[in-house]
C-alpha cells in the first residue's frame, strides 16, 4: 500500500510533464491521420465508399512511347516509378554516406565537428531554393555544361531526365543518411575493433564482421529517413524532371489542387500503408540479424 | 626453458612523453608472467606492443626467434583479454567464442567441438545461446577468456582482466585463471596494479615504474629481496631507512648498529634498509634495540597495524600483541629481517609512515582513472 502511495504522485507528475506532448501528438498526428482515413473511405457527400481505393488500383490510361501505345494502370505505374527513383536515390545515398560516416567518425574530434556542420549547413536553407539552384546547375546552358565545355566535353542533357530527379533527391536527403550512421559509428567501442583485429580479422574482416553489423541500426534509420521523403516528393520531380516524371507525390498534389480531396487522401493513405508494411519487414529483418 | 617473446631495447613515447624507456624482457614458454606497476608505468603499453596495437619507436619484438615488429595483430599468434572484455554485443556467447574460428574458416563440426570445449573450460556450458549483454561481469570475463583461448594462441595477454570484478569474484577468478593456465600450458602475460594479485598468481613478476623495469623475479624474490625503494614500497608494506654499511653483515641505522645477512657493500657506503612490518618484534622498552612511542593502532582482524614514532621516523609494525596509543615500547629486529639495498633515484621517497592513512591507500587502488589524471597533471607540471 505504502509503495503504491509513494508511486502515485510521481506518476501524476510524469503525466503532467507528458501532457503537452500528448496534446501535440493528438492534434497534429492522430487527428490528421483520422481525417485522411475518413476522407479516403468516403465520397464527396461523405458516404462510406471504397471507390477511391479501388480507383488507385484499377484506373487505366493510354501511354505512347518508343515501345508503342499501350494501356497501363495509371497509379500503379506512378507508384512503381516513384519507388524506383526513391530506391535508386537511397542506394546512392547509402553507398556515398556509409564510407563518409565511417571516415568522419574516425577523424579527430575537431575535424568531426567541422565535417558534420558542413553536412548540416545546406539543411538550414529552404529546400525549394536548393532545388532551384540545381536547376541552374543542370540546365543545358547551366553551370555544369559550362564547366564541361571548358574541358572540351559535353554538352550533356540532364535537366528533365530521371538522372536529374535522382541528383536532386540525393542532394536533398543525403544528410539524413549520413547523420544516423555517423552517430552510431561515433559511439562504437574502439576496443571491439581491436578485439576483432586481435582475433584474426584484417581490415575488411573487421568491417564485415563487426563495424557493419553494429552500424545496422544507423543504416536502417538512414534508409527510412531517405526513402520515405524521396518516395513522396513532388517538387523535385516537377522542377528537375520538367514535370515529365509524374510521381506519387505529384499525383497527390494534382488531385488535391483539382479539389479531389477524397482521392488525394486515398492515395496518401495507401502510400502510407505500403510504407508501413515495408518498414515493418525491414525492422523485423534488422531485429533478426541483431539476435543472431 | 624456451624463450617465446623477447623485447629488445623497446622505447615508446606518446606526444613526446616517454612511456617505455629501453625495455628488455624475456618471456618463457609456459610461464605466468605479470607486469606490475602503478598507473602510467607503461605496463599496458608493453602488452599492446606485444599484441601489435602499438609499434615501438625503437627496439625489436622477437617472437620465437623471429622479428615481428611490422606484423599486424591479426597475424600474431597471441590473443588478448581486454580490461572491459570487449565482447561483440551483436553475437551470442557461442558466436563470440567461435569468432576467431569462423575467420579462419574452420569446418563447422570442428568449431562446434572447439567452442564447447572452451565453454566447458570456463564453466559456461549451457550458456551458448545467451546474449552476452545479459551476462554478469564474471560470466562476461569467462566468455572473453574462452574467446581468446579458442584458437590456441602461444601467448595470452590479459590487460587488468579482474579490475572490474568485486573482491570475492576476483579471488575466485585468480585461482581459476591460474588453473586454466596450468591446464592449457599457454604462456600468460598478465597486467595488474594489484601487488597481491601479482604475488599470488605469477611465476615471474616484472615490476615497472615510469617506463622502466625495476625488477624481474619470482614473487618470493621480489618480496624478500627488492632491488630498490620503489619495489620495496610497492610490493607490500616496508619501513625504509637511511643506513650506513659498517662492514659485511653490519649496518647502522636509527642510531643503532644491527647484525644483518647482507654483504658485498663498501665500507661506510650509504644504503637503504628495508624492514617489513611483520618482521619486527615488540619487546619491553628496556630490552629494545630501538625505543619509541605508539602513535596509532588499527585493528585489521588478523593483526594490529601500529605506527611507532622512533626519533621522528614513523615505523609501521604488524603485531598480534595489543599495545595502546602513547605506550612506550621497544623493538627487536632479527638479522634476517633486515634487507639492504643500494641507494637509488627512489631513495627517500618511500617507506616513512608519517603521512600514512588507510584512506589514501584505498583511494589509490579504487580511483585508478582519477589517479591517472592526477599523475598526468603532475607529469605535465613537472615538465614545465
Amino acid at each position: 500500500m505504502r509503495s503504491k502511495n509513494a508511486a502515485a504522485p510521481r506518476s501524476i507528475a510524469q503525466r503532467m510533464a507528458l501532457a503537452p506532448y500528448s496534446v501535440w501528438a493528438v492534434l497534429f498526428i492522430v487527428v490528421p491521420l483520422i481525417f485522411i482515413a475518413y476522407y479516403a473511405s468516403t465520397d464527396n457527400s461523405f458516404h462510406f465508399t471504397l471507390d477511391n481505393v479501388r480507383r488507385f488500383f484499377t484506373a487505366t490510361s493510354t501511354v505512347t512511347d518508343e515501345a508503342g501505345t499501350r494501356e497501363v494502370r495509371t497509379y500503379l505505374l506512378i507508384f512503381v516509378r516513384s519507388l524506383k527513383l526513391a530506391v535508386i536515390s537511397t542506394v546512392i545515398c547509402l553507398i556515398m554516406g556509409y564510407p563518409a560516416a565511417y571516415i568522419i567518425s574516425k577523424a579527430p574530434a575537431r575535424t568531426q565537428k567541422i565535417m558534420i556542420t558542413l553536412i548540416m549547413i545546406p539543411m538550414w536553407m529552404n529546400f525549394l531554393i536548393r532545388t532551384y539552384a540545381w536547376m541552374t546547375i543542370l540546365q543545358d546552358t547551366g553551370i555544369l555544361n559550362g564547366l564541361l565545355r571548358l574541358i572540351g566535353l559535353g554538352p550533356v542533357h540532364i535537366i528533365g531526365t530521371e538522372s536529374a530527379v535522382v541528383v536532386g533527391m540525393v542532394y536533398d536527403y543525403f544528410p539524413y543518411m549520413i547523420l544516423p550512421i555517423y552517430s552510431v559509428m561515433a559511439k562504437m567501442d574502439e576496443k571491439l575493433i581491436e578485439a576483432a583485429r586481435d582475433l584474426g580479422c584484417n581490415g575488411f574482416g573487421v568491417l564485415r564482421r563487426v563495424i557493419w553489423p553494429l552500424s545496422l541500426p544507423g543504416v536502417f534509420s538512414g534508409i527510412t529517413m531517405v526513402l520515405i521523403p524521396s518516395i513522396s516528393t513532388f517538387y523535385i520531380s516537377q522542377k528537375l524532371g520538367n514535370g515529365k516524371f509524374y510521381l506519387i507525390g505529384d499525383a497527390i498534389e494534382g488531385q488535391y489542387v483539382a479539389n479531389n480531396l477524397h482521392f488525394a487522401a486515398a492515395i496518401a493513405f495507401i502510400l502510407m500503408v505500403i510504407l508501413l508494411i515495408c518498414m515493418a519487414f525491414m525492422q523485423r529483418g534488422a531485429n533478426r540479424r541483431a539476435a543472431v | 626453458m624456451k624463450k617465446i617473446i623477447e623485447l629488445r631495447n623497446i622505447t615508446k613515447s606518446f606526444d613526446g612523453q616517454v612511456v617505455l624507456d629501453d625495455i628488455n624482457l624475456d618471456i618463457y614458454d609456459n610461464e605466468f608472467l605479470t607486469l606490475l606497476g602503478p598507473s602510467g608505468c607503461g605496463k599496458t603499453t608493453t602488452l599492446r606492443l606485444i599484441a601489435g596495437f602499438e609499434t615501438a619507436d625503437k627496439g625489436d619484438i622477437i617472437f620465437l626467434g623471429e622479428n615481428i615488429n611490422g606484423v599486424p595483430p591479426y597475424k600474431r599468434n597471441v590473443n588478448t583479454v581486454f580490461q572491459r572484455y570487449a565482447l561483440f554485443p551483436h553475437l551470442n556467447v557461442f558466436e563470440n567464442v567461435a569468432f576467431p574460428l569462423r575467420e579462419k574458416r574452420v569446418p563447422k563440426a570442428e568449431i562446434e567441438a572447439k567452442v564447447n570445449e572452451m565453454l566447458a573450460l570456463v564453466a559456461l556450458t549451457g550458456f551458448e545461446k545467451r546474449s552476452v549483454t545479459s551476462l554478469s561481469g564474471g560470466q562476461q570475463q569467462r566468455v572473453a577468456i574462452a574467446r581468446a583461448l579458442v584458437s590456441s594462441p602461444r601467448v595470452l595477454l590479459l590487460d587488468e582482466p579482474l579490475a572490474a570484478l568485486d573482491l570475492k569474484l576476483r579471488k575466485d577468478m585468480q585461482s581459476e585463471l591460474k588453473k586454466i593456465q596450468k591446464a592449457t600450458g599457454i604462456t600468460f602475460v598478465f597486467v595488474t596494479h594489484d601487488q597481491e594479485e601479482a604475488l599470488s598468481m605469477s611465476d615471474t613478476v616484472v615490476v615497472m615504474s615510469e617506463g622502466r623495469i625495476q625488477q624481474i623475479g619470482t614473487p618470493i624474490d621480489i618480496y624478500n629481496e627488492p632491488t630498490n625503494a620503489f619495489v620495496a614500497d610497492f610490493i607490500g608494506e616496508s619501513n625504509i631507512l637511511d643506513g650506513v654499511m659498517l662492514a659485511d653483515r653490519r649496518v647502522s641505522f636509527s642510531g643503532h648498529v644491527f647484525d644483518c645477512v647482507d654483504a658485498g657493500f663498501e665500507k661506510r657506503q650509504p644504503v637503504d634498509v628495508v624492514v617489513r612490518p611483520e618482521d619486527v618484534d615488540i619487546v619491553p622498552e628496556e630490552k629494545g634495540m630501538l625505543r619509541g612511542v605508539v602513535t596509532s593502532v588499527t585493528f585489521l582482524g588478523v593483526h594490529y597495524e601500529i605506527i611507532v614514532d622512533i626519533d621522528g621516523f614513523k615505523w609501521m609494525i604488524q603485531t598480534t600483541d595489543f599495545v595502546d596509543v602513547d605506550e612506550h615500547i621497544g623493538l627487536s629486529i632479527e638479522p634476517d629481517a633486515i634487507h639492504i639495498m643500494p641507494k637509488s633515484e627512489y631513495s627517500g621517497m618511500f617507506g616513512d609512515y608519517s603521512s600514512f592513512s588507510m584512506e589514501m591507500d584505498e583511494i589509490g587502488v579504487l580511483e585508478e582513472e582519477t589517479m591517472e589524471e592526477v599523475l598526468e597533471e603532475a607529469e605535465v607540471a613537472h615538465e614545465e
